[in-house]
């Protein structure tokens, strides 16, 4: 699989903490919501870092590629694509990567969407992909964030949410909630899985994404309420969320 | 060589500081693992001494903290590239217990909880060359650094000391461990730069 | 009985699809492989990656034993798939190249 290069288009802050950065790529040969790329940083004298990121835009015919990055604070590559990569800088990329988490329009199942902070990036490529695509596929989510801060793609998400073929989407704080919320701050667990995912006899096919203690959580109560272990997919980001 | 990322540098600090060839200077102390990271109570732990057949020594926790103990400063250098200097350190040196051993053998096989291996030559675990360390930096090891404890042999690549080490394997010959068997230089001294097999 | 316990620190077999992409010409991550050592065959996705090492150690996410190991040495790429009584890929999923 070899190196392309992309140019940054655009750059939109998620957070605080984390931006969506647009590339263009003359020679994109398409992909698939869900896979993801790996990126590749060249200092001057050679030292290069790669790191993996999930594509977050729905397969599109403009060559466009978006990646959300997350900064972490021990982070070596990601404070650098947060805050000094600028609009007209190339970088360089792999992919698309993988054909196991992966959302293809020709599917029809009720689709059981689990993202854990940054998780969301692929599953978002998924929702994306599902809109522009006009989809009927019946779609949840469930989405784990700190609080609602850390929400990436609020605005997408409330229009997708709240229309004609909608996107059913459940928020869960783990930290700080908003004001008036009806659960009080806490990981996901079993009740919840069990009251706002689909419930097991339809047989949807489920794609949990995050770190990988919450995607190994969050899996255990998906089996215990029902769903084969075929019929889950999984995408984990690591103890910290970092791919790497 | 990828194409020039501008502004990019990496985690690297522009030290003037003497390195082996290929290094970076890291201030931070990255972990890498072939495996989980093993948790092992105290009270189960112990470092084995054999031959392949016959242990020869065998410490619990308690008798190995009764040994002496050193407490040193040395340089890491990880062949993945980055180099850490004047890390601190306390542990038994390797000599204090090999001290009553009596072999004839040239190698060891250094083993880990989990399944990791690394070999080295005898005489590089002897002459105050390597440690079995218990604490980094003034406090007790942490398992994700090799805790409770691990080998220390810091004049060769740090794969070859081996965290969450529980003995020493004698051998008459040679045998390449985890990493050595897959493409890693069966010594592995930094100053050389012995990355790989076929290094000189 | 053995009362060690371990902290997982794994990503998964996604994650290593692109190294391995320039040994194989399918994708990896959609092959299921058989543990040499338990018998379970899963999806090379579903694998314990362990990556933060001086190469890639792909464990099995039933009992943890080695599935695949990988080292990029210089000029040369170490592959030992001992681990793995086999391996079975899709040969409709060739790789973009």
């Amino acid at each position: 699989m070899m190196w392309r290069v992309g140019t940054v288009v655009a750059l939109q802050d998620e957070t605080a903490t984390a931006r969506t950065i647009t590339l263009k790529v003359p020679d994109w040969p398409g992909h698939i919501a869900g896979q993801h790329v790996d990126v590749r940083l060249t200092a001057s004298d050679g030292y290069s870092a790669v790191r993996s990121y999930s594509i977050a835009s729905a397969p599109n015919a403009e060559k466009r590629v978006e990646l959300t990055v997350e900064r972490l604070p021990n982070g070596e590559v990601s404070p650098y694509l947060t805050q000094e990569l600028a609009v007209g800088d190339r970088l360089e990329l792999r992919g698309p990567i993988g054909g196991w988490f992966v959302w293809r329009t020709q599917q029809t199942e009720p689709i059981q969407l689990i993202a854990g902070g940054s998780g969301i990036v692929p599953l978002m490529a998924m929702i994306r992909s599902r809109a522009s695509t006009g989809s009927t596929a019946p779609f949840r989510l469930l989405y784990s964030v700190r609080e609602p801060g850390a929400v990436f793609y609020r605005d997408d998400l409330l229009a997708l949410s709240d229309c004609y073929n909608k996107v059913s989407l459940t928020y869960a704080y783990t930290r700080i909630p908003p004001k008036d919320w009806r659960r009080p701050p806490g990981r996901i667990d079993g009740a919840l899985i069990a009251d706002v995912t689909w419930p097991s006899n339809l047989a949807p096919t489920c794609y949990v994404c995050g770190p990988t203690p919450f995607v190994e959580s969050a899996v255990g109560f998906l089996s215990a309420s029902g769903n084969s272990s075929d019929k889950i997919r999984t995408e984990r980001f690591g103890p910290t969320g970092d791919r790497k | 060589m990828g194409i020039i990322s501008r502004g990019f540098s990496g985690r690297r600090s522009a030290a003037d500081a003497k390195l082996p060839p290929g290094q970076y200077l890291t201030t931070d102390f990255p972990v890498l693992s072939a495996g989980p990271t093993p948790h092992i109570p105290l009270d189960q732990w112990e470092f084995v001494i054999d031959d392949g057949t016959n242990v020869l020594r065998r410490w619990d926790w308690k008798s190995f903290r009764d040994l002496p103990t050193e407490t040193f400063t040395v340089d890491l250098h990880c062949v993945t590239r980055w180099s850490k200097l004047g890390t601190s350190w306390e542990g038994v040196s390797v000599d204090t217990m090999l001290a009553d051993v009596k072999t004839d053998a040239s190698y060891a096989m250094a083993r880990s909880y989990g399944d990791y291996t690394t070999n080295l030559p005898l005489k590089d675990l002897r002459n105050g060359q390597a440690w079995i360390a218990f604490r980094f930096d003034n406090k007790d090891l942490a398992p994700e650094h090799g805790g409770p404890a691990r080998l220390l042999v810091p004049h060769l690549y740090l794969w070859k000391s081996a965290k969450w080490v529980k003995g020493l394997t004698l051998m008459s010959h040679d045998k390449p461990g985890f990493w050595e068997s897959l493409g890693y230089h069966i010594y592995g001294d930094p100053w050389r730069e012995q990355r790989y097999s076929g290094d000189e | 009985m053995n009362s060690h316990t371990y902290d997982y620190d794994y990503i998964d077999g996604n994650a290593a699809a692109g190294e391995l992409s320039n040994i194989f010409a399918m994708d990896v991550t959609v092959a299921e492989g058989q543990c040499a050592h338990c018998g379970a065959t899963k999806r090379f996705a579903e694998a314990h990656l362990y990556m933060q090492a001086p190469g890639v150690v792909a464990r099995c996410a039933v009992c943890e034993h080695v599935l695949l190991r990988f080292v990029k040495a210089g000029q040369r790429a170490f592959l030992d798939l001992r681990g793995m009584t086999c391996l079975i890929l899709d040969t409709s999923q060739l790789q973009e190249c």
